[in-house]
């Protein structure tokens, strides 16, 4: 009895033990991840002089905000958020109007052609973006619409297959009997659709809309590709372009980085469990 | 004599719905169909037409046959592109798959703030890359840039970084790792599937941690496991913002330099960047197809080989 309750105690404190030490374990990663955001804002607030001093300073000494206002001024960056800003609702618009639609053929619609299409829709997230890249670029050449929004835009308007794929994993989770019964009812496709599947689905489909303006947002091969006027830069190509002319001026550079993602990380506050959601139904459930 | 007519009936009714199904599902899936002929189809043909072409754009492409590919095999810049492009698939991936599933097993142990730790690890990923590079180039720099302030407080070695063809690529490995937060979401949802129950079995038997996360964990994540590989060793054979804006900043940045650079020594020279390179660099986009269309087939190749290797060891729980 007494030896027994020796080692279960011994048992527990091996377990509390094992639970400090993962604690400790967290909190350092947690610390070495956070570390780069730190280094962004205090460069970001520290004067030309301040950056390049020796010793080096790890906070700033005196809080320097001009490199934020020079980072506004220096490039045109209302003009560059905008442009990114209509790129990427654009292209929420057209893979939430497209990729849905899609989806829902493929999961509830009961047509022979799914089992053939879905597999190809799949597939092609294996086609490398440098076979099309080319073709597309000539294509867009000789339509005239280099130089233009268009190019980025278009494409999301015919469906991704990436969102295809998270929306019918979804959608196949909505009963077939909800869609029988308004079918009963006399309702047509298009007001199934509209009127059950969407709403049902949205969650899904704000995941979807969330991470279309993320990898919008973000992009910068498209841009750089078709993008060639300043006034048409993004926020992507504008902060390269920027880092180009202002190459050792790190003040203004952290500041410009800084305010380019301080909108991902509040819309992550505000969304935060549509982006974990989102993510995980396309990596478990496929 | 009545049932074969009601058979004739029924099927008569089926078909009718059968087609009416067909027309609202092919539809639907119209807009797709559309942008895969246009977007898909039409460019992977016509690619590999213009990968037999001399052509630059500007003229009509010019038939040359298989020159592109026979001049590719000779020429020491895409053998360096291919050969930095498989140490990325074959050591960023393996090495971030690890992180993000180290991270994922660490926040699995029931402990408090889970939220907190797991926005921490997250939101690396979701900065955007320019951003992301930027910051990076700056951590990275040899003189006044954080890591080598932190090596120089501790006594160790400096490494110049982008400026070191030995270091290059390890340090934008570094920065994948940072980033591998959706991958560790992934993983970490993937854990808190698996049954308990499977654990206290293995915990009466005597299993040890190590042992049960090699016995358990591992084959009951591991068709997660897959898919995560395949995805990332596509991306990998992909690379290339990263490198882009790595190799503009880290060479003086202003146009003054090279564009078509390679970083130090070309250790930077991804097998996409070498591409684009020749397509929207030099104008040849017939060697730039070329090299679009072996990728593929590497792409192709090696996805094919992953798969292979299934049986071997991803274990479906239903089976």
């Amino acid at each position: 009895m007494a030896t027994n309750n020796g080692r279960n105690s011994s048992i527990k404190k091996n377990r509390n033990l094992t639970k400090i030490l993962v604690y400790v374990i967290i909190v350092v990663i947690s610390f070495v991840f956070l570390v780069p955001f730190f280094w962004m804002i205090f460069t970001s607030l520290k004067s030309f002089q301040e950056i390049y001093q020796n010793p080096p300073t790890i906070f700033p000494h005196k809080l320097y905000f001009e490199n934020y206002t020079s980072a506004v001024t220096k490039m045109p960056f209302l003009r560059y958020f905008l442009n990114t800003l209509v790129i990427a609702v654009l292209c929420v618009v057209g893979t939430v109007l497209s990729s849905s639609m899609v989806a829902y053929s493929m999961s509830k619609v009961k047509w022979k052609g799914s089992k053939y299409l879905f597999p190809i829709i799949v597939g092609t997230m294996m086609i490398p973006t440098q076979v099309t890249m080319i073709p597309l670029y000539i294509l867009f050449t000789k339509m005239k619409l280099v130089g233009t929004m268009v190019p980025l835009i278009l494409p999301t308007f015919f469906g991704g297959a990436y969102y295809i794929f998270l929306l019918r994993q979804f959608f196949k989770t909505i009963p077939d009997s909800l869609i029988e019964s308004a079918t009963i009812d006399g309702a047509k496709d298009m007001t199934i659709f509209a009127k059950i599947i969407l709403p049902l689905c949205k969650p899904a489909i704000t995941s979807v809309a969330i991470f279309t303006f993320l990898a919008n947002w973000s992009d910068f091969l498209g841009p750089l590709l078709y993008l060639n006027k300043q006034e048409q830069y993004t926020l992507s190509l504008g902060l390269q372009a920027f880092m180009q002319t202002h190459f050792v001026e790190w003040g203004p550079l952290m500041a410009a980085s800084a305010i380019f993602t301080v909108p991902i990380i509040i819309l992550f506050f505000f969304a935060q469990s549509y982006f974990i959601e989102g993510i995980t139904v396309t990596g478990i459930k496929g | 004599m009545q049932k074969p007519n009601a058979v004739i009936i029924e099927k008569k009714h089926y078909s009718k719905l059968d087609r009416s199904r067909a027309r609202t599902g092919f539809l639907f899936a119209l807009p797709w169909i559309i942008g895969f002929l246009i977007f898909s189809l039409y460019p992977i043909c016509i690619s590999l037409y213009y990968s037999m072409t001399d052509f630059n754009i500007f003229q009509a492409p010019k038939w040359v046959g298989l020159n592109n590919y026979t001049a590719l095999f000779v020429d020491e810049k895409f053998y360096k592109s291919l050969w930095n492009t498989f140490y990325m698939v074959l050591i960023a991936t393996p090495v971030s798959l690890i992180a993000a599933l180290l991270l994922a097993v660490l926040l699995n142990q029931k402990i408090k703030g889970l939220p907190i730790f797991r926005t921490i690890f997250y939101l690396p990923s979701i900065v955007p890359t320019v951003a992301s590079s930027l910051l990076w180039l700056w951590i990275l720099n040899p003189q006044s840039g954080l890591i080598n302030m932190g090596l120089k407080a501790l006594g160790l070695p400096q490494p110049n970084w982008l400026m070191d063809p030995n270091s290059t690529k390890p340090a934008l490995i570094i920065m994948g790792v940072w980033g591998v937060g959706s991958m560790m979401i992934i993983f970490l949802a993937s854990l808190q599937d698996v049954p308990r129950s499977h654990y206290e079995a293995a915990q009466i038997d005597g299993a040890n941690a190590i042992h049960q996360f090699f016995s358990i964990t591992v084959p009951a994540i591991s068709p997660v496991i897959f898919f995560q590989l395949i995805m990332s060793v596509i991306n990998y054979f992909q690379y290339f913002t990263q490198a882009y804006l790595m190799i503009n900043g880290s060479s003086g940045g202003s146009g003054l330099n090279n564009v078509q650079s390679g970083g130090a020594e070309n250790s930077l020279l991804f097998y996409s960047l070498y591409l684009f390179h020749n397509a929207f660099g030099y104008l040849k986009m017939g060697k730039a197809s070329a090299m679009a269309w072996i990728l593929f087939i590497i792409v192709v190749a090696v996805t094919a080989i992953i798969f292979k290797t299934q049986d071997r060891w991803v274990t479906y729980g239903d089976e």
